[in-house]
């Protein structure tokens, strides 16, 4: 009797443990958290000219404040624009539908993450309406594209100066 | 020459055969053992609550050295923040199930495996058959499904005492920002990564533990023949571990 208790002990608090570890690595671990016993959500749109490297459960934030998460990422073929549904919590339910919804990266090399901006109307967003005033991704190669473009206009100038007047003179 | 290696390849062909006709015995018998729960929690106990000492502490050394070797790699390139998501991954993916499942295939395939063996050698197996006790139903299946679950759990324990190891040298030690260690592990790690290495755990633990009992139960009754068994375990469930790993990986892609 003693020897079987000890040994369901054992058993029972192993099992307890690996459950406990598997939970730990489903839910700590990923950025799923408790979302499937997580509250009631609501789903809005948002359309962007171009998202860059925006993933599906990157964070919607207002204020800095975790507010949603993204739950999918489609392409609208009509619009060539880039849909982005975001999965917000039921909580924030006091949205303004002028609200406007940028793309900004954490860090200087993160991830990158919806922000959103709230407006003054006193309409709210609800389910499957869209946030009108959108700002795309700031892509970086674009920004070291344009800073090169500079780069070798200023430096072609330094290289072919407008003629001087005093060096014509000189040659003369 | 060629004749003899022939040979070889149509014995090995027999081998899988009869591990796989083992395998379906022992899953067609599960139902009914599976009431009997006291049996297989024994065996849970046995090669589960038995192994955690070893694979914590490997996992703990595992995990470690992920955090030291993944922090001076990281370092090069300036992104030691990635710390949490590489020892993370790796551990979730592929160390955890992997190393488990050799420990496992050590500590607790080779004790089915010499335990199954010593029955037959001393015919307790036979004694159980004239008894009309099935063996296979009373000694084997509660052996093989205490392996099957303990397994994933055992690779579970693993990882997250890895993960916890990798912290402890990434964050206290060589003072990786705590909060990025960990939002980045979050940003990176997903859903599908945990059940990869929870699929990769299960079929090792399948494999293990058919592998052991099957050497076990048709053991040489003999000293030796034992003794062969239990060397042929761990051989057999190392390659095999491998060879599943790079299939379930594959199926994951």
């Amino acid at each position: 009797m003693r020897k079987s208790r000890t040994l369901n002990l054992g058993t029972g608090s192993f099992v307890l443990l690996g459950f406990a570890a598997l939970f730990f690595l489903t839910t700590q671990t990923t950025s799923r958290g408790l979302a499937i016993f997580g509250p009631a959500n609501y789903e809005v749109i948002a359309k962007f000219d171009n998202i860059g490297d925006l993933k599906v459960g990157a964070r919607a934030s207002m204020s800095g404040v975790e507010v949603g998460r993204v739950a999918r990422i489609e392409y609208d073929l009509n619009e060539y624009k880039a849909v982005v549904t975001l999965r917000l919590a039921e909580k924030y339910d006091k949205i303004p539908t002028d609200s406007d919804a940028s793309i900004y990266t954490q860090g200087l090399l993160g991830g990158k993450f919806v922000g959103i901006t709230a407006g003054g109307a006193d309409t709210y967003l609800k389910d499957k309406s869209e946030i009108q005033f959108t700002q795309s991704a700031f892509v970086l190669e674009n920004l070291i594209g344009q800073m090169l473009a500079t780069f070798t206009k200023s430096k072609a100038d330094a290289m072919n100066p407008a003629p001087d007047p005093k060096a014509t003179e000189k040659s003369k | 020459m060629f004749r003899e290696l022939w040979e070889t390849f149509i014995e090995a062909l027999e081998d899988l055969g009869a591990v796989v006709h083992f395998l379906f015995r022992l899953v067609g018998n599960s139902p009914r053992v599976l009431l009997r729960y006291d049996l297989i929690s024994q065996q849970v106990f046995n090669s589960g609550a038995l192994s955690l000492v070893i694979i914590m502490l490997s996992g703990l050394f595992v995990g470690m050295v992920l955090g030291l070797q993944g922090f001076q790699l990281l370092q090069r390139f300036g992104s030691e923040e990635s710390l949490g998501t590489a020892a993370t991954i790796g551990l979730v993916k592929e160390l955890g199930p992997v190393v488990t499942a050799l420990l496992f295939a050590g500590r607790a395939g080779t004790a089915l495996a010499s335990e199954l063996g010593l029955m037959r050698a001393t015919d307790q197996i036979s004694a159980m058959e004239m008894m009309a006790v099935d063996p296979i139903q009373r000694v084997v299946v509660p052996r093989f499904l205490g392996g099957v679950i303990a397994m994933p759990l055992l690779a579970a324990i693993f990882s997250v005492i890895g993960i916890y190891g990798a912290q402890l040298v990434g964050v206290q030690i060589m003072g990786v920002d705590a909060g990025s260690f960990w939002s980045q592990m979050r940003g990176a790690v997903s859903l599908k990564d945990v059940y990869e290495g929870i699929a990769k755990s299960f079929a090792f633990g399948v494999a293990c533990s058919l592998i052991a009992v099957h050497q076990g139960y048709y053991a040489e009754p003999t000293a030796e023949g034992v003794g062969r068994a239990t060397t042929r375990t761990v051989v057999t469930s190392a390659v095999v571990i491998l060879f599943l790993d790079y299939l379930v990986t594959a199926a994951f892609l």
